[in-house]
């Protein structure tokens, strides 16, 4: 395996622990917009993710970092050419991350609700942009002969697209339930229970409907999936598996499980389309070949290799205090002088 | 306005915006560290309150600095797209390291800081503080590789065919030519920032009367922290910076100094008003005789090369750099003799009657907040017309395919809300001191 094809995994690799980890603040956020009815039951959503939301963001940052790094010039033409949807993003997170602290600065009713707007609002928009920038990625954008793009916002706001960015708000909205089942007790958990399994149906439903409409749109997507090799089937098999097992999980009340099968299934999904789109990171609308690849993308074999060592070394640690770390938090959700 | 000038103006906001808040959050976290120590070892109940009453002050500015820092990740990308494909070999991986080894430590433990008092032991729990001392720090440290690797490029080789810089030896172009001495005159100047944090809001408290006894003891730590960052800022970390700039950047030194006439025995000048036109000079300078050329050549013989050295495209504006150099470095000379006079009243136990003082220590906040703005605004402005010193210009470095027009939608979006979080961030800092110290209650404390 060469270095670029290692790079091509590890951003994968950062990808899903950004969507598996950052995925159920994001949907908590959105789920505290229309489940949670009396103040206690919102600052039981602040704080599900209180303490963890900050380090599961830096995913994103380093998977940035890391994407400048191995892959500058996808970096640099795909922030660029979406730009005005990129700053939304942006500005959706500023709002998260400020909102949670500020709401409870200070007493009073419109305050409150002021921030809990933004809470909401700050952690639908990602998700929801997120999806349309990645519905837009995989259904090939008009990179030219010379790798240039130039992107128009509302040009990203076509019907493909925004049928991704629906599923992924749906799709994360039900990991942040499945989530909160593991947060919650009594009477917040079941809602919370009743809402995942809604948001699974609503899920699949949208899957099925993405699916077909890249499969017309997007051939690509599907060429490894009959190519029989251990490596897809492995994934397909996961990939089918997580997602079945979710209902009879949650069903069972096996509410770690079913939360389990969830991220393994956000991670065999990243994993299953990767597979399809390798060596492609970007694909061109105009011609396949003026897609951004691996391997005209890519930093040099030197920097890939620095890299690489930074990854080997820090990744572990990383993951080591992160399990720490959740071990502490781990449980209920207490609320005490220092939560939000 | 073209576009270039717009990325520019929406870098500089979003960057000096952000800027406010990692010199308060690094100086402040190791200044936690301290109080959390003494509560911890001690068993000093006054200290841990203490500890948690600016963990809180803490846990605000924390907030926006995060939030605003979001933005910096994805700017380069975003409006610096030939920038980003020129350098990327080089200019990524040190922001990836930041993520990897740095910002993940910190965030992390931030939860732990913040949200596990008295779920974990007094010990963790100090450790836990630590490590976002040490997080920040850290990631300042990749932060500062980064732009250094801007100001005085190393270890890398141009490839003429893929038009780019590309890495040859990682660890030249990590400790290049200015990274350590910039990284020790940032750091120090953030814990002067940070010291000076807890000094503004301890005299506010004092002066208003309350928790009094406790704030005194969070003053003196304060000032005793400022007292020695400052001084270490002017000598050596200031003067070695300088040198090491006369040494590198020669067009930089000229411009932030004022040296507009290459020749020996250079004054060094503390005031002046630089002029463009006719030709480049200081109006009412006042400086210390042969002074820049002893400090850059040990004797008033070496001779400094001016302004007029250099061709004219690649020399910065003038008025500035200048004028925010010297604005640092005075505000730098004030917080060495308010800490030192503050310490002296302190022991001869005047300090806290001198109401008018105190004021003044109010003030040493925002002013150590711009003294960290102006020096970065004569870093990175006499840095021009460079994007990369003599590699590439800042004028071939921005996204040719966004249009003026997107940049300034952003801009006027991004700096109302950055306005609206300024102003709230004052106004819950002001309202949390305002409320006074809270008494340490909730979970049952587990025994260190």
């Amino acid at each position: 395996m060469d270095l670029n094809t290692i790079w091509y995994l590890l951003i994968g690799v950062l990808i899903i622990g950004y969507a598996i980890l950052d995925g159920f603040d994001l949907g908590v956020g959105v789920l505290h917009l229309f489940a949670a009815k009396t103040d206690k039951e919102k600052r039981i959503h602040l704080n599900a993710i209180g303490p963890v939301w900050d380090g599961n963001q830096v995913w994103l940052l380093t998977g940035g970092g890391a994407l400048f790094a191995a892959f500058p010039v996808v970096y640099a033409t795909v922030f660029s050419g979406f730009y005005l949807a990129l700053m939304l993003v942006l500005l959706g997170l500023i709002l998260r991350a400020v909102s949670m602290k500020f709401r409870g600065g200070m007493e009073g009713e419109g305050w409150k609700k002021t921030w809990d707007m933004g809470f909401g609002i700050g952690s639908l928009l990602p998700l929801v942009l997120f999806g349309v920038a990645v519905g837009n990625i995989l259904k090939g954008i008009p990179i030219e002969a010379d790798g240039s793009y130039a992107g128009q916002f509302f040009g990203l706001l076509n019907p493909p697209s925004l049928l991704v960015g629906v599923l992924s708000l749906v799709l994360f909205t039900m990991h942040g339930a499945l989530y909160m089942t593991l947060k919650t007790d009594g009477d917040l958990r079941n809602r919370m229970h009743a809402i995942a399994a809604r948001l699974y149906g609503a899920s699949l439903i949208l899957y099925v409907l993405v699916t077909v409409y890249y499969a017309f749109i997007a051939p690509y997507l599907f060429r490894q999936v009959a190519s029989f090799n251990l490596f897809v089937i492995t994934l397909m098999v996961l990939f089918i598996l997580s997602f079945a097992l979710i209902p009879f999980l949650l069903g069972a009340k096996k509410y770690f499980f079913a939360f389990l099968s969830s991220c393994v299934f956000i991670a065999a999904l990243i994993g299953v389309v990767a597979v399809n789109l390798f060596p492609m990171l970007v694909p061109s609308s105009v011609d396949l070949a003026y897609s951004l690849t691996v391997y005209n993308s890519c930093s040099s074999d030197k920097t890939l290799m620095v890299m690489l060592v930074i990854a080997l070394i820090g990744m572990p640690l990383v993951i080591g205090y992160s399990v720490y770390i959740y071990r502490i938090f781990k449980g209920k959700v207490v609320i005490d002088s220092s939560s939000y | 306005m073209d576009a270039l000038l717009l990325a520019r103006i929406q870098f500089a906001v979003t960057v000096g915006f952000h800027f406010l808040f990692p010199p308060i959050t690094i100086g402040l976290a190791w200044i936690l560290v301290i109080f959390e120590w003494i509560g911890w070892k001690k068993g000093d109940k006054q200290y841990a309150r203490i500890g948690k009453f600016f963990g809180d002050l803490f846990a605000v500015t924390f907030a926006v600095g995060v939030a605003t820092g979001i933005v910096m990740e994805f700017q380069f990308g975003t409006n610096w797209a030939e920038y980003s494909k020129y350098v990327g070999d080089i200019f990524g991986a040190p922001l990836a390291a930041e993520g990897v080894f740095a910002f993940f430590l910190e965030s992390f433990f931030v939860g732990v800081y913040l949200f596990a008092r008295g779920r974990i032991s007094k010990g963790a729990h100090w450790f836990s503080a630590l490590m976002v001392a040490f997080g920040a720090t850290l990631s300042a440290f990749w932060i500062i590789v980064a732009n250094s690797w801007q100001q005085t490029p190393a270890g890398y080789t141009i490839n003429e065919t893929l038009g780019r810089a590309e890495l040859t030896d990682f660890w030249a172009a990590v400790f290049n030519p200015s990274t350590m001495i910039r990284y020790l005159h940032t750091v120090n100047a953030s814990i002067i920032t940070g010291a000076f944090f807890v000094v503004a809001a301890s005299a506010y408290m004092i002066i208003k009367g309350r928790d009094t006894e406790l704030m005194k003891k969070a003053m003196k730590i304060g000032l005793i922290v400022a007292f020695i960052s400052s001084i270490l800022q002017a000598e050596p970390l200031g003067s070695r910076h300088a040198t090491q700039v006369a040494h590198t950047q020669p067009e930089k030194l000229a411009v932030i100094e004022g040296v507009y006439k290459t020749s020996t025995n250079v004054p060094m000048l503390i005031f002046g008003f630089p002029v463009s036109e006719p030709e480049p000079h200081v109006v009412a300078p006042i400086g210390v005789p042969s002074l820049l050329s002893i400090l850059v050549g040990g004797s008033p013989d070496t001779e400094i090369k001016g302004v007029d050295a250099f061709p004219k495209e690649d020399i910065a504006p003038l008025w500035l750099p200048f004028v925010s150099y010297h604005n640092m470095v005075g505000l730098g000379l004030f917080f060495i003799l308010y800490a030192g006079v503050a310490l002296f009243l302190n022991y001869r136990k005047k300090l806290y009657d001198m109401k008018w003082y105190l004021w003044i220590g109010v003030l040493t906040l925002p002013a150590a907040l711009s003294a960290s703005q102006f020096g970065w605004i004569a870093a990175e402005v006499g840095r021009q017309p460079w994007v990369v010193w003599k590699i590439l210009r800042t004028s071939d470095a921005h996204s040719t395919n966004v249009a003026a027009s997107d940049i300034l939608i952003s801009l006027v979006i991004l700096s109302l809300i950055y306005s609206l979080l300024g102003a709230i961030w004052i106004f819950l800092l002001k309202r949390k001191v305002d409320h006074g110290v809270p008494e340490l209650k909730g979970r049952k404390e587990v025994a260190a």
